[in-house]
This record gives C-alpha cells, structure tokens and sequence, in this order.
C-alpha cells in the first residue's frame, strides 16, 4: 500500500510542501487529488465538491474519464518531466486548453495563452516546439498551460528534479512569483531552500504516512520526529 | 539460353497494360485500407467492450487467414449476401479489407508507443479521453506510421498478384494470358518480376524521399 492514513486539509491561497524520501508514496498521494490515480479509501473535497465521483441514493459512485475531465479543469498539475505535447509550439501548448476545453475561440485562446508565457519570462519562445527549448523553460511553460486555465489549485509533483542545477533556479522563480499571488500550492520537493521561504506548512512523510507537519521554521529548526531529523540531516549533509 | 526477344517485344506494352490495373487496385486499396484501418486502430481504444472485441477478432482473423483464402472468401461469399461486384471490385475489397487489419494493428501499437505522461497532461488540463485521442495522440502518430503504411502499401503491389486467381486483369494475369498463347512461362514471368521491381523500387524511393522532407519539418 503506498499511501495510507494521509489527511490534509489546505486553505486558499496556502502553500504546503511535502517532503521525503522516495518512495515514500508522496507523488501518488499529489496523484490522488487530481485522480491521475483513484484511491481505494478516502475522498479529495474541492470547495465542498467531492472529485472523483458522487453520493448517488446512499452509494459512491466513481465518475468515468469523461465526467472527470470537468472537475480536473479546476486543478492544474506540474509534473516531474514536463509532459509538454512534442507536436505543439510552446504558444498553442499554453492555448489548447482554453481552446480545445473551455471552448475559447482560437485566436483568444492564444492570446491568453501569449499572456501566460510572458508571465513565465517566456515571451520569445512563443513559437519553439519542445524539443527546441531547455528544461527549465519547458517547465514554466508547462506552468503556464496550467495558469492558463485559471485553476483553484495548483499541484506541482518534483517540477525542478529533472532539471539541471543552473536551471532551477528560473522555474523556482516562477513558482515564487505565484506564492506572492496567493495561489494554493501543493508542491512536492526536494528543494529545502525554497520549501523554507515559501511555504505556510511543511508536511514530512515516509513509507505512506505523515510523519510530522509545521510551518517551515519550527520544522527545519526544531523537527520534533526523529524520522524527520534523519532525513533533514541527509539532505542538509 | 534462348530468349524469344520478339515475344519480350510484343508483351511489354501488353504488360504494362496489366501494371496500371495493378496500380489502380493498389492505390484503391490502400485509400480504404487506410481509412478503415485508422478507425479500427482507434476503435482498439474505445470505451465499449464490444467494439474493441469486434477490432481485436477482426484483425485476429485477418493476420491468421491467407490473402488468398480472404479474396476467394470475398469473391464467393459477397454474392451469397447479395452483393454482386465485378471481379475487380471484388479483388478491391478483398485487399482493403486485408490492409485495415494490418494497418489497425500500426496505428494502435503506435499509438500505444506514444509516452503515457502525454495523456496524463492531457488529462490533467481537463481533456476528455476523446480529446485526448483526437488532438494530442493522433496528431503525434502521423509521421512515424508513415514507413510501416508505405510497406503495407508496397505489401498490397504484392498481394494485388494474387488476384489474378479471380481473373481480374492486372499484371500476373496479364501475364498468364500471353504465356497461355505463346508458351514462353520464363521469358514472361522474368518481364513481370522485373515491372513488380521497377514498380515497388519507385514506391520504396518515393516512401524514402516523404520521409526526409518530413523529417526535416
């Protein structure tokens, strides 16, 4: 069982960032939340919709791909190795979403989408397919094809680990430039750097379950668990 | 060896009468191959049960039949059916319906080749799997199926011989109807071999030349 017992509550505009080593079943349990993966136990509530599927007379019944497609909109997800579509510019990447999903008028849909990019530092990339541009800008224009749909909630799983070091920093940037909007982050890291400055809570987890959570100063200074300072000291070797 | 040179002479032009048919039926066949072929291939993913065992048995059966078996099964079973084609027709179909479980194959395997993470960003921005289909999978398909469609292509050239046994008059038969009168079997079948290689050699050249322009794209 990867994840077991793991109950988080966020507010909006709150930032949480779980960290831990891996495996520990962090990046299914981001999975679950946009039901990339289906849980056999628990529920993910958005704003007092359940996403996943519906009480209907006294049973749950789970949504099809379709009826899914609706409730994902609202969440934007940030993945480890970009997943940008190969056949697309980086401009219709950003503005398929608006097009294709929220049924916006192409033209539109690429003008919110050339917003996005610039918003991204990525304004003279516009027309560059994938495989053309370097890592980090592959994913802040991945960011940018998830702002692009205005999401409630933005989950970000590793979104620097695949990354060359000297390129971290840009696509880190991007990320703190939406902590200052407020948007409401989940992000999965390894960056503890960052994970101090940004976060409003800090949740450490391992084999499955959450082992401690505070906000980044009691945690990083004063970690109560001892599982936590294992894995602190690791990191911070 | 003695060659009857003026029989060579004689049957070329009548050869080459047999070669366009041959490539009227081989293009024929590729255009429906291709089309059914491409909606077999997404069928494979549909979200009904039954449509998906339809695809897998239909391009089970094909794959583990003969071509030949197939045009005699196509040329002979239509008009029980009441379907009453002409011999070319009939051949036509045979090979279209030959191609579509071949190329159903092709587009579902490659497909399947695509990176899973391309469906899950889609998914993830709210794509229904329609969408996802149709705008990041397909798009992302059309040029590596390209060599294995041109080599089902040169495969139906090929195949498209076997229709001589419903006497429908493309190259081979051509051939068989010179060799009935003249007696020379060696002397025509090398000419045939030799337009089957001129002909598939153009095809191979052409299949070569579309994929380094797109490549370059």
């Amino acid at each position: 069982m990867a994840v077991a017992g793991c109950s988080l509550t966020i507010a909006e505009g709150e930032i949480v960032v779980i960290i831990g080593p891996s495996g520990c079943g962090k990046t299914t349990f981001l999975r679950c939340i946009n039901r990339l993966e289906a849980p056999t136990a628990g529920s993910v509530v958005l704003r007092d919709e359940p996403i996943g599927g519906q009480m209907r007379d006294g049973r749950w019944r789970p949504f099809t791909e379709s009826e899914l497609a609706s409730q994902r909109r609202r969440i934007g997800f940030v993945f480890q190795r970009f997943n940008l579509f190969n056949h697309l510019s980086a401009l219709d990447n950003v503005a398929i979403g608006p097009h294709r999903v929220l049924g916006r008028p192409l033209a539109e849909a690429r003008r919110i989408a050339a917003g996005q990019l610039e918003r991204v530092f990525l304004a003279e990339h516009l027309e560059k397919r994938p495989a053309q541009l370097s890592g980090g800008q592959q994913q802040r224009v991945a960011i940018a094809r998830c702002l692009a749909m205005t999401p409630e909630l933005m989950l970000f799983d590793e979104p620097t680990s695949a990354l060359d070091p000297e390129l971290v920093g840009e696509v880190l940037d991007v990320m703190k430039g939406l902590a200052q909007e407020r948007m409401t982050m989940i992000i999965v890291t390894h960056e503890m750097g960052f994970a101090r400055q940004v976060a409003d809570r800090v949740i450490f987890m391992d084999a499955g379950a959450f082992i401690e959570e505070a906000p980044p100063e009691p945690f990083f200074s004063t970690p109560r668990e001892e599982r936590t300072r294992r894995f602190l000291s690791r990191l911070l070797r | 060896m003695t060659l009857d040179w003026s029989i060579i002479r004689e049957a070329i032009p009548l050869l080459a009468q047999g070669v366009v048919a041959t490539v009227k039926i081989s293009v024929l066949a590729i255009v429906f191959g291709t089309v059914a072929g491409f909606l077999l291939g997404l069928g494979s993913f549909s979200g009904l049960p039954p449509i998906r065992w339809f695809v897998r048995s239909y391009v089970d059966f094909v794959r583990g039949t003969p071509l030949l078996v197939q045009v005699f099964l196509v040329y002979f079973a239509l008009p029980v059916v009441g379907i009453n084609l002409s011999e070319f027709w009939a051949g036509v179909v045979a090979l279209s319906f030959n191609a579509a479980g071949f190329i159903a194959e092709i587009v579902r395997a490659n497909i399947e080749a695509i990176d899973r993470g391309q469906t899950e960003a889609a998914r993830s921005i709210g794509m229904t799997p329609r969408q996802v289909l149709v705008f990041i999978l397909l798009p992302q398909i059309f040029r590596p199926v390209l060599p294995p469609l041109t080599n089902e292509l040169i495969t139906l050239v090929k195949g498209s011989s076997l229709l001589s046994v419903i006497s429908v008059y493309e190259l081979t038969r051509a051939g068989q109807a010179i060799i009935s009168v003249h007696f020379v079997p060696f002397e025509i079948y090398a000419l045939i071999a030799l337009y089957y290689y001129v002909l598939i050699s153009a095809l191979a050249w052409l299949s070569r030349a579309l994929e380094r322009r797109l490549h370059v794209a």
